[in-house]
């Protein structure tokens, strides 16, 4: 008696009760398709979060003025003007650091001759458009010419184009800030909406000189952030301190003295939140393999009530010579088969609902292999476990007192 | 040899004069296929202790027609179980084509049940929403035979017994007698030695009765000992020796000539149909 014909048997005799075992199967089918659901949704959305830190630039650090530990009556970072344009020039002279650019920030009314818009004014130099990984799609960039001559030009997120220049190549025209007249000289690449609901593509890019002069700013202080990137990708770290460094020595602060500046690490944050999408995304598929244990469970209790319901037909097939091994085997691979179909639907459905939530929340669709391989495994396993003992139970039925059984 | 010094040898001595007795029938003496001897059952210990079967001894030869008759209570059930290997005695040995059933595994009881032994249950005993020709092949599935054989011999256990045209239907689409037909098919497609037949017409009436009977005095001039448990005194008058039971012990066993189950059917009145 080989392993086709029992399964051949436990085939046959599944067939003679179509709509319970179809119900079994639903259990793990619901919980098959929801750690595959939950997982690729969870998935999704880490992959989500990359893509924003992977649009703010990857090994980028922020140097702003003022303490990280805000104590006591302190100002936030920032509060207090420390860091200066010389620093600046020292920072991004650092061995550790590919480029570093200023990244001052005020709103702004911005006029044309038929349209005006309240966006937000970025002043900054050409290594900013670098560190931002913002490609620039027609026109040009700033240049360290715009920076040195302090020119008026200005470089337009989407937002503001369709906004201002909805109908004309805006490259040429003239916008005006503060009553101060600009040349457009280019359009940055669409960005969308930033992970905190923030439209990013509403900015308008001018040089940091020409910022500090005709908007606002400091000649000495860099009144703003300063971004940095690191020379080589996971080298923020060793960045951070070179600056730190660099910093202290340039400020002359004590030993004992605590930072007057902040340097944060992006790729920290964006490990942070990686780390704790991937938290949640456990807990959704812990939640998902509970209710796989419960399919489970239905199984067993299906295969108990069948075992109960067939006692005559276990009498009868020991009667006729079948093995207790037999029966164990025919029970066991009946709740297998149960069990696996269950993983195998789950899958369909699974990535279907997968992909319907993944449409609808704009997530990329990510169905993990593993994840596949897993919730089957468990399925599979899971009909062993609780096929088990109602297959054990139907080979150790005495058959005279299964045939008696009415 | 005359009824009564038949009944007399056999009362007095009981199964042990089976060889002598038999003598007169065949050449040689034949070695019995089931051989009981001292055997007893008790279900339960101390004061509660039921003792079905009080010490059975009993020779059944190849090609015997037994018909065990007895009230309920007497012990011919457990007898059957014993006979059937489903069940062990606590006392006694029980030879089957000479071997000790007792010293068998569980599995290789089982092979027996397969092979030498053939069942046929007064309520059919087969598998619902399964087809006859499906029914018939059961045992065989567990004999370890190859497929293709198992079609075949499915289909000729089937006609056998009359029922090739019935094989697809399921055993709801078919008349008690017919499904009594599948039973004794899939009970000879092993090709048993011996037929234990548990009150085989006991849901049947009169006319699908001595069909069944036909049948199986058919199948035991083919050379297949047969067992049948009754308690219908016209059921037991086609075996060729009757097995009396009671309480536990065998009361009269006795050899007869067998009435013909075909002639039987044959002097029933046409039935209205």
């Amino acid at each position: 008696m080989n392993l086709t014909r029992t399964t051949a048997i436990a085939v046959t005799a599944l067939g003679r009760a179509k709509v319970r075992s179809l119900l079994t199967v639903l259990g793990v089918v619901i919980g098959v398709a929801a750690v595959i659901a939950m997982v690729a949704i969870g998935e999704g959305a880490k992959a989500r979060v990359a893509q924003q830190f992977q649009a703010m630039g990857t090994s980028t650090l922020i140097v702003t003025s003022g303490a990280s530990t805000a104590g006591g009556a302190r100002g936030g970072a920032g509060s207090k003007p420390t860091l200066t344009w010389d620093d600046l020039t020292a920072i991004a002279a650092l061995p550790e650091v590919a480029a570093a650019a200023p990244q001052l920030r005020a709103g702004a009314q911005v006029v044309t001759d038929l349209a005006n818009w309240q966006t937000q004014i970025t002043a900054t130099t050409p290594a900013w458009f670098t560190i931002r990984s913002w490609a620039v799609t027609r026109g040009a960039a700033l240049t360290e010419a715009d920076v040195a001559r302090a020119r008026r030009v200005a470089v337009l997120g989407q937002t503001v184009v369709t906004n201002l220049f909805p109908d004309v190549d805006p490259i040429g025209q003239t916008v005006r800030i503060d009553r101060t007249p600009y040349t457009v000289i280019g359009v940055l690449a669409r960005q969308g909406t930033s992970g905190f609901g923030q439209d990013n593509d509403d900015v308008v890019v001018v040089p940091s000189t020409t910022f500090v002069r005709k908007v606002g700013g400091n000649a000495r202080y860099v009144n703003g952030q300063v971004m940095v990137m690191a020379a080589g990708r996971d080298q923020t770290a060793e960045t951070k301190v070179a600056i730190e460094e660099l910093l202290r020595t340039r400020h002359q602060l004590r030993a004992d003295a605590a930072d007057d500046f902040t340097v944060r690490d992006l790729t920290q944050v964006a490990d942070a939140m990686k780390a704790s999408t991937a938290t949640i995304t456990s807990l959704l598929a812990g939640v998902a393999l509970v209710s796989l244990l419960v399919g489970g469970i239905g199984i067993m209790n299906v295969m108990l009530v069948s075992v109960t319901e067939r006692t005559r037909e276990i009498g009868l097939r020991l009667a006729i010579g079948a093995r207790p091994r037999h029966l164990r085997q025919q029970f066991l691979v009946e709740a297998i088969l149960l069990s696996s179909a269950g993983g195998v639907l789950g899958i369909a459905v699974g990535v279907a609902a997968g992909r319907t939530m993944a449409a609808r929340f704009g997530f990329p669709l990510l169905v993990r292999a593993d994840v596949v391989v897993l919730a089957v495994v468990v399925a599979a396993t899971v009909g062993v476990v609780f096929g088990w003992y109602p297959a054990r139970r139907a080979s150790r039925l005495d058959p005279i007192v299964a045939l008696r059984h009415e | 040899m005359s009824m009564p010094t038949m009944i007399a040898t056999a009362t007095a001595m009981t199964s042990t004069t089976t060889t002598t007795a038999t003598t007169a029938i065949t050449a040689e003496p034949a070695r019995p296929v089931i051989a009981l001897e001292g055997v007893a059952r008790v279900y339960g210990r101390g004061d509660s202790a039921v003792h079905a079967l009080r010490g059975v001894d009993l020779a059944i030869a190849p090609r015997d027609f037994v018909a065990v008759m007895g009230t309920s209570g007497s012990g011919k059930s457990t007898l059957m179980n014993i006979l059937g290997c489903l069940d062990a005695p606590t006392a006694g040995r029980y030879l089957l084509d000479g071997v000790d059933v007792a010293g068998l595994s569980a599995d290789r009881k089982a092979d027996v049940r397969n092979r030498t032994l053939g069942f046929v249950f007064q309520n059919y005993g087969l598998l619902p929403r399964t087809s006859a020709v499906d029914n018939v092949a059961l045992p065989l599935l567990y004999a370890g035979v190859g497929r293709r054989a198992i079609a075949s011999r499915a289909q000729a256990a089937l006609a056998r017994v009359g029922l090739s045209a019935r094989a697809a239907h399921h055993p709801s689409e078919l008349s008690g007698g017919q499904q009594q037909r599948v039973a004794i098919a899939r009970a000879i497609v092993t090709h048993p030695a011996v037929i234990l037949a548990d009150e085989p017409t006991g849901n049947l009436d009169t006319r699908t009765s001595l069909e069944i009977m036909a049948l199986f005095q058919e199948l035991s001039d083919e050379g297949i000992t047969i067992v049948l448990v009754t308690h219908e005194p016209d059921i037991a008058r086609f075996a060729s020796r009757i097995v009396v039971m009671r309480d536990g012990r065998i009361a009269a066993d006795r050899p007869q000539a067998p009435a013909d189950a075909a002639v039987a059917l044959a002097a029933l009145p046409e039935e209205p149909s």
